[in-house]
């Protein structure tokens, strides 16, 4: 197996950057580069020289001998000073070694996946953590990363456990005077499952977070959606001309403020029976993006727009233009007017829709799962036919199983591995 | 010098059913035991059956074994536990005249072609080119044999503990195969202790019947075997009495002088058949346990007090038993007593109870740290078959977790092993509603014919069955209005719309219900019949389970096969790297089931068995 590695901090120049080394002959290169292995675990300056002797820079380093690593192999860390030249010695350094190469995108993690690390869920939060652009995006994984999601599967899980073995036991052993049949206490632990459950599902849903909050400007053409979008993204992103139908097609811009990713759509003009084939084209998507989009903010006539839409009265800069009577928004795309008021608001609805800060997000996947075990626990009566009962836990233990991998059906790791191959 | 293809030791439960199941496969085989007479014999509790059991029962029946049609043969008492529940958990249960079990079991091996019963002690295993070779006896003599199959059941090292008082022995006054537990401990196999214990015997002349509750046999004439027609014998009642107070103080003044309390026996027991100090001292809080008593047969004074078995000394066991309700004057027979014995890991043994490090051998039954008749006796019809198919190039019956019980206990032993004698529960199939005692023969003769485990009798009746079988499914498929029903008296809306018979029974009916419009000569009161309306009535759960199954199937197809390296997988902890080279899991779904395994685990066992597979 290859030995690899990687600057596993930002982009340099900063103030240290972190090259990472993972496999067999990750100390065969510290002995290299340092002189010699430091003891386990513990940070040690040294210098680092490349083979004809000359310093390539001194920096921090440590050893972690596998399996246990973060990997699970023999690994070390060297803490450089962040200048780009110096990050690019080293790795040329590194790279002359036989048997070492620069690491894949995720390579790091897959490792650890592989040598029985990590479970599928926090691998799960590992890839979201390691294309999280934004705080919000980081602060979400980085619990599932750590764990926190296993932890609360395994909590439910053994919750079901319990539930199970009070049925079994009614079911094997009841002709037993010892065991009596189910208690009153069995159907409200059930529901206190059911309702902890479908409070997880109130969880900020991972695709939202990683594609951003998405608002879509809609309206009749002409109705200034393209300079708004502008204005929004403060760059010359759409082209803008006074000509209706100009967008022709659906322009998409992600953008962060407040630490919460968005995805702005702006959209051809929705104007019916236009003879121009592009165009139709144009408003066939821009109808699809109304579906899509987890926001609309409206520019046409008032009372017209999707429901749930923002009204938006956009051309406050026109005098005599305003048609709105009472519109959510009145702001000039032109003069930047009402601009920082949409913002504020849009942010404060992003957060309140997403979850807010900290919480772990869950992905469709997780989503579906848990869904299906709430499902199961919501059609298992006491007072039923208890074999139903216990079929019904069986089923929801099942979700569970699904969920933390400890069920590894081939498709869904193929899928996980797909993400991360193709994902950065 | 005799050869044979087959050579089975024991006569217990497993031995006869994995002699059986050879000989009627076509294999030459021999059955040695101590004493011929003794073949066939209940070293427990005079009853087959019960919840989990029941099923065992009529799976080796559905191979055409021995053990449901002697126990019908046998059974003075028919109670059908756990009736109130639905059918997949039904236990059909007999009490069994120890006499007439024995007998029967005989007559039939008698019967049986390319049987022999050998009388002796096997004292050592044959092995020649790192296989089995044969088995040689006590007094010198060899019989040849490729294959054989170990039922030593409670004799091998086996101890009896009652009180300060301790004798070698597999049941009382037999002896113990200590000869051959020594060479299987030189042959550095995985062996370890494991206890079981059984109650005093009463004389049934010295209870006070008139004081007791008494518990008739049903009336339903349900039988073990599908292939008794009918109820043999007279019918007996068992009693009811308690533990209380009193018989509690008497133990617990008692426990140091129990083996299980000194410390004398170190070996775990049955959790599920606890001895009665065991159950008081771990259930303090209770004032009393419920006892059956339950004949030993027809022409036996003798009684089976279940539920208090025993190694306390003898007067203790005594003073104890008169404190119950019935039992003021009782009369011991024989007292209770606990025995300790040799067991192999199972987790060494193959999906066929083979020996994965002497191939040749199988072990079947107490051996293999299991609890029971009906355990031990589909185990002998598993590791039988087995032998006897390798010995004849055939391919046994496929079996697995969706399709048996007796798979379900098999894969739990190989691959989980014992920390205490196994006992089988409904619980321990996920696949319960599928796996239910009324449908074992649909479920599995077809797999037994064709595997060669069944005789001419039960093939004939076996296709007279399927011809019904196509008929109710056709008469289930037929479509019912509403209003008929309505209008026939039944608790149907009038607009409930056209149904087939099959929807119906989801509407709380059943056949018996629906009787005026089913075909006059079926029975709504077979077996048959209570089988296919189980069936309409589970029918989306069962539709689910299948594609569960056909999923589940998709992902055995992931092969570790028996030398995956797991010692090299650099995250396994050397725990879980022991318990996979343990139990040696073919498929990754079966490493799913080794229990400590992690779901990170799971993930690097199969990235490295990708690695491996891109490799080769």
């Amino acid at each position: 197996m290859d030995t690899i590695f990687a600057l596993s901090s930002g982009a340099p120049p900063a103030a240290i950057a972190v090259v990472r080394i993972s496999g067999p002959k990750a100390g065969l290169a510290l002995e290299r580069l340092v002189g010699k292995i430091p003891a386990p675990r513990q940070a040690k300056l040294g210098r680092l020289r490349d083979s004809a002797g000359a310093l390539l820079d001194e920096a921090l380093v440590l050893w972690f001998p596998g399996p246990k690593s973060e990997t699970g192999e023999d690994c070390a860390e060297l803490q450089l000073h962040g200048g780009r030249a110096v990050v690019e010695a080293v790795c040329a350094e590194l790279a002359t070694i036989e048997g070492l190469r620069h690491a894949r995108p995720g390579e790091f993690t897959r490792r650890a996946f592989a040598n029985g690390q990590i479970d599928l869920l926090q691998v799960e939060g590992l890839a979201d953590l390691v294309m999280a652009e934004t705080e919000m995006q980081r602060r979400a994984a980085v619990g599932a990363a750590g764990g926190s999601l296993s932890r609360d599967v395994e909590g439910w899980l053994s919750r079901v456990l319990t539930l199970s073995a009070q049925v079994e036991a009614a079911l094997d052993f009841d002709d037993e005077d010892d065991v009596g049949g189910l208690g009153p206490e069995f159907e409200s632990d059930i529901n206190d499952l059911a309702e902890d459950l479908h409070d997880a599902l109130a969880a900020p849903q991972a695709e939202m977070l990683r594609e951003g909050y998405r608002v879509a400007l809609a309206g009749p053409p002409n109705a200034g959606k393209s300079t708004l979008f502008n204005r929004l993204l403060e760059e010359e992103a759409a082209i803008v001309s006074p000509a209706a139908g100009t967008t022709r097609d659906v322009l998409v811009r992600n953008i962060a403020l407040g630490g919460v990713p968005f995805t702005l759509v702006d959209m051809a003009g929705l104007r019916e029976g236009t003879g121009d084939v592009i165009e139709a084209m144009g408003i066939g998507r821009a109808r699809d993006e109304l579906e899509r989009a987890d926001l609309v903010l409206w520019l046409g006539p008032e009372g017209e727009g999707p429901d749930g839409a923002w009204e938006i009265e956009a051309q406050v800069d026109l005098p005599g233009h305003e048609t709105k009577t009472s519109p959510d928004f009145r702001l000039s795309a032109v003069s930047g007017e009402g601009i920082a008021d949409l913002w504020q608001s849009l942010v404060a609805e992003a957060r309140s829709v997403m979850g807010g800060l900290g919480r772990t997000t869950l992905a469709r996947r997780q989503r579906e799962l848990i869904t299906e075990a709430t499902e199961a626990l919501s059609a298992c009566e006491a007072g039923g036919d208890l074999l139903v009962a216990a079929e019904h836990l069986r089923l929801a233990r099942s979700a569970f199983d699904r969920l933390t991998g400890r069920a590894a059906t081939e498709d869904m790791l193929d899928a996980l591995f797909g993400r991360f191959c193709i994902g950065k | 010098m005799r050869s044979y293809d087959v050579i089975v030791v024991g006569g217990g439960h497993a031995g006869c059913e994995a002699a059986a199941v050879a000989a009627r496969m076509g294999a030459r085989t021999a059955l040695v035991t101590f004493d011929p007479e003794t073949v066939g014999a209940m070293s427990c509790n005079p009853a087959i059956g019960g919840l989990g059991k029941g099923h065992l029962v009529r799976e080796v029946d559905a191979f055409d074994g021995l053990i449901g049609r002697a126990a019908d043969a046998a059974a003075i008492h028919y109670r059908m536990l756990n009736r109130s529940k639905g059918s997949a958990v039904w236990g059909p249960r007999v009490q069994a005249d120890r006499k007439l079990f024995k007998a029967a079991i005989q007559a039939m091996l008698a019967a049986q072609d390319n049987l022999d019963i050998v009388a002796g002690e096997g004292e050592d295993l044959e092995i020649a080119s790192g296989r089995v070779a044969g088995l040689r006896m006590a007094d010198g003599s060899l019989l040849e044999a490729p294959a054989v199959v170990l039922c030593t059941g409670t004799f091998l090292g086996g101890r009896l503990f009652r009180g300060e008082e301790r004798f070698d022995g597999g049941r009382i006054g037999e002896n113990a195969a200590h000869r051959l537990a020594d060479r299987l401990r030189e042959a550095a196999l995985p062996l370890a202790r494991l206890k079981t214990g059984t109650p005093p015997r009463l004389n049934g002349r010295t209870i006070d019947w008139a004081n007791l509750e008494r518990q008739g046999s049903d009336e339903e004439p349900w039988t073990m075997s599908l292939l008794t027609g009918r109820r043999v014998n007279p019918q007996v009642f068992c009693a009811i009495t308690r533990t209380n107070e009193r018989s509690h103080d008497i133990i617990r003044a008692n426990l140091h002088r129990s083996p299980l309390f000194t410390g004398a026996i170190g070996a775990a027991g049955p959790r599920y058949c606890p001895s009665i100090e065991d159950k008081i001292h771990r259930f303090a809080d209770r004032d009393g346990h419920q006892v059956f008593i339950e004949p030993e047969g027809l022409a036996s004074h003798l009684v089976y007090p279940n539920g208090i078995s025993t190694s306390l000394p003898t007067d203790v066991q005594l003073d104890m038993l008169r404190t119950m309700a019935g039992l003021e004057q009782v009369e011991m027979a024989v007292p209770g007593y606990a025995v300790e014995y040799d067991h192999i890991d199972p987790r060494s043994l193959t999906a066929g109870l083979e020996m994965r490090s002497i191939p040749g051998l199988y072990c079947a039954g107490q051996i293999n740290g299991t609890t029971g008749y009906e355990e031990a006796a589909a185990q002998g019809l598993v590791a039988g078959m087995h032998a006897a198919a390798a010995m004849l190039g055939r391919e046994p019956a496929a079996l697995d977790r969706s399709n048996s019980y007796m798979a379900v206990m098999v894969d739990d032993l190989t691959l989980h092993g014992v920390s205490e004698p196994y006992r089988m529960l409904t619980a321990r199939a996920e696949y319960r509603l599928r796996l239910r005692a009324n449908n074992a023969s649909t479920r599995l003769t077809p797999l037994a014919v064709a595997a060669g485990c069944v005789g001419a009798d039960r093939c004939d009746w076996f296709e007279r069955r399927a011809v019904e079988a196509e008929r109710w499914q056709q008469m289930l498929g037929q479509e019912l209005l509403a209003q008929e029903l309505a209008e026939g008296g039944l608790p149907v809306k009038r607009d409930g719309g056209r149904r087939s018979i099959a929807d119906w029974l989801r509407f709380d009916l059943d056949l018996a219900d629906l009787r005026p419009w089913l075909d006059a000569d079926l029975d709504p009161a077979s077996e048959l019949a209570s089988e296919v309306e189980e069936d309409a009535r589970y029918a989306p759960y069962l539709a689910r389970q299948a594609a569960e199954l056909r999923d589940m199937r998709a992902n055995g197809a992931v092969l570790l096969g028996q030398d995956f390296p797991y010692a090299t997988i650099p995250g396994l902890s050397r725990e879980m790297v022991e318990r996979l080279s343990a139990s040696r899991p073919l498929t990754l779904a079966d490493a799913e089931r080794v229990r400590g395994i992690t779901p990170a685990a799971l993930a690097a066992i199969l990235v490295h068995a990708r690695r491996l597979g891109e490799a080769a």
